[in-house]
């Protein structure tokens, strides 16, 4: 018995040191120095204990726009884009034929690189001397008034940043999504239809409860990937987001550490942790929330 | 509800551009009288499924209609056709509880039909009682046995109380011993209800032993319709004679002279009113009599006792099996020193067979002393 346990042992231990070294090992790194105070990486001193890194980046303005925009993108981007991509998968289970060139066109933006698309993205929307974009264009030819989304108010470079987001984790979505409608065993149609079951009792009652495991996954991990939400930002908006406004948590981790206000890993240090603070929690809930409404 | 199919033909197009059509189903004619069992049969691809399919509104015909009583069903769509279905898989929500599940059908109904929550419940408990699951109901599919899941199938089958239920391959998915007994069950509760039933079956056991009459298919078309009894009595080709009976018939090389029928070259019985010719010899097992007098010779190879009976297995060259198996009572002795057994055939098991057309071809015979 103790000889065979050893022996599992022996094959965890790729595993566990691999694990050990990069993940256990940094992460109770980062908890050490949220709670030392003035930590300097460089001569490896800090000059107290306590609690006051944490009071001081939830003082900071700058974690609080961070800390909102985060907010708003999550609670904007995750239900739009999860119903959203429930909707295209539903039209492309519908049609038979052309089915397949959607679906690659619809993951297609899967395999673009974050930064090309951002910069079509700026494109579309910036405002420059020469041109207004052209989504300016369309929107002067409806008779509206050019915004200028790149630099422009806030609730401009709001939108553009949740639509550039919703349009970015859209094809993964769809992509699990159709597999997962189709594969609903097509007799529970059959059966429904012999009981003569409408569209729209047959989408909630049926449709939708089969793939709800599913959809309970998108969200967490959409939940999760929007709360780190980091590199969208700078696609858009360049490297300095305080400026612009339109930091994000993982933005401000990353200035603190490397920006040009950078190097306070204390500061980044109890950032991170509250960030993960609140992705635990909101996971938590959604653990909670999906027992009473996702089968099986 | 009497049902009716009158050249029912449904063609599926080639999945190739230059390829056949397939028939499933050729030009089907029969009536099925009210409230009777009637069991579908036929080996796996026969078009059994997709008869049933046409039946409920599943699949729409190329040809002929179908009739419920002196309505024309052909066109409706199935939900207006009254029709219940059990699925083979059952097709039970798994999200749902037994209660629900057994619900739902009543819960799509609108307008005039439309029932309240009392009623709904009253109909369900009344089926789930009829089925005999009223003490499952708040479990989930997964946690029932098959056979539970079946009656909750049957359940939600019922509670509409349709003109007429369907039931695909109602056994086949539970085991040997249960098979029995839900076989005992879908009888008992055709027989209260009083509803048409039609169920499809590959199994003849399972057709023969509930069926008040069976259907019996292949290749897409009918083959012979009538009491189980009847037609293992009396089958009206060489197919219908194999398909039906365990153990099967044993088939044998044959020809016919002078009115005696010769099986290799011993004339075994005297057969009237056939006229010369090669024939295909289909002996059930239990048309074989052992008699040291016997003109019916095999090889022995061994006896299986079976208690009840004993299954004398042997050979014989002009078999168009590799064993020839008889049954006969347990309390005759087989010598298992000789190496060839005699034996007598009993007219009425004994069946001949057009060697081309495989039809049946009637003789008579002298009454024995």
């Amino acid at each position: 018995m103790k000889k065979r346990s050893m022996k599992g042992w022996l094959y965890l231990l790729p595993a566990i040191l691999f694990l050990g070294c990069f993940m256990v090992y940094p992460l109770i790194d980062v908890l050490i120095y949220s709670f030392e105070e003035g930590y300097n990486s460089a001569s490896q001193t800090y000059y107290g204990i306590g609690l006051y890194n944490y009071r001081y980046v939830l003082r900071d303005p700058y974690f609080l726009q961070a800390l909102r925009n985060t907010f708003i993108l999550v609670i904007i981007t995750v239900p739009l884009s999860t119903g959203i991509a429930l909707l295209i998968s539903l039209g492309l289970h519908a049609i038979k034929p052309l089915r397949n060139p959607y679906q690659t066109i619809y993951f297609l933006p899967y395999v673009t690189n974050t930064l090309a698309v951002g910069l079509v993205f700026m494109i579309l929307f910036k405002k420059t001397a020469y041109t207004d974009g052209l989504v300016n264009l369309l929107l002067q030819w409806f008779g509206g008034s050019s915004v200028d989304f790149i630099d422009g108010p806030y609730w401009a470079k709001m939108f553009v940043l949740c639509f550039y987001t919703i349009w970015v984790v859209m094809p993964f979505k769809v992509l699990i999504l159709t597999s997962a409608l189709a594969s609903v065993n097509p007799e529970y149609y059959s059966a429904a239809k012999m009981d003569a079951t409408s569209k729209s009792r047959v989408f909630f009652k049926i449709t939708l409860p089969m793939i709800s495991p599913m959809i309970f996954y998108l969200v967490i991990t959409g939940f999760i990937g929007a709360f780190k939400a980091y590199s969208d930002a700078v696609a858009l908006f360049g490297t300095d987001l305080n400026a612009a406004g339109m930091n994000t948590i993982v933005g401000y981790v990353y200035d603190m550490l490397y920006g040009n206000s950078g190097g306070y890993p204390s500061f980044a240090s109890a950032a991170a942790l509250i960030l993960f603070a609140i992705v635990l929690t909101i996971t938590c809930v959604n653990l909670l929330i999906s027992k009473k409404h996702v089968h099986y | 509800m009497k049902v009716v199919l009158q050249h029912l033909t449904k063609r599926f197009p080639s999945r190739t551009k230059k390829g056949d059509d397939v028939i499933a189903v050729n030009d089907f004619n029969f009536e099925i009288p009210s409230g009777k069992l009637i069991g579908l049969l036929g080996p796996s691809g026969c078009g059994k499924s997709t008869t049933l399919n046409l039946i409920c509104g599943l699949e729409a015909p190329t040809e002929g209609s179908i009739l419920f009583g002196e309505d024309d069903v052909t066109r409706l769509p199935p939900e207006n056709r009254g029709v219940g279905l059990v699925f083979q898989n059952y097709a039970l929500y798994p999200h749902l509880t037994v209660l629900d599940n057994i619900l739902f059908p009543l819960q799509n109904l609108r307008g005039a039909d439309k029932l309240t929550k009392p009623q709904m419940m009253e109909k369900a408990m009344q089926a789930a009682k009829l089925v005999q699951i009223d003490e499952l109901l708040e479990r989930k599919p997964s946690e029932l046995s098959g056979g539970q899941q079946q009656r909750v199938a049957i359940a939600r089958a019922l509670v509409k109380m349709p003109r007429v239920l369907l039931l695909d391959e109602p056994l086949s998915n539970l085991d040997a011993r249960l098979r029995l007994q839900t076989r005992e069950e879908i009888r008992r509760i055709q027989q209260e209800t009083g509803i048409t039933t039609i169920f499809v079956t590959h199994d003849q056991d399972e057709a023969m032993s509930i069926s008040d009459m069976i259907v019996v298919m292949k290749a897409g078309v009918m083959q012979q319709m009538g009491q189980p009894q009847d037609v293992y009595d009396d089958p009206i080709n060489l197919f219908v004679a194999t398909f039906l009976g365990t153990p099967p018939i044993n088939v044998f090389d044959g020809r016919v002279r002078g009115g005696m029928l010769y099986v290799g070259d011993d004339p075994v019985m005297a057969v009237g009113g056939v006229a010369d010719q090669q024939v295909s010899v289909g002996i059930r097992p239990e048309g074989f009599n052992l008699d040291p007098q016997g003109s019916f010779r095999t090889h022995l190879v061994r006896v299986e006792v079976m208690g009840r009976d004993t299954s004398v297995v042997s050979t014989h060259p002009a078999s168009r099996n590799p064993f020839v198996r008889s049954i006969i009572r347990a309390d005759n002795q087989v010598d298992r020193t000789k190496e060839t057994v005699c034996f007598s055939l009993m007219p009425n098991k004994v069946f001949l067979f057009d060697a081309q057309t495989e039809a049946r071809i009637p003789f008579t015979w002298e009454a024995q002393k």
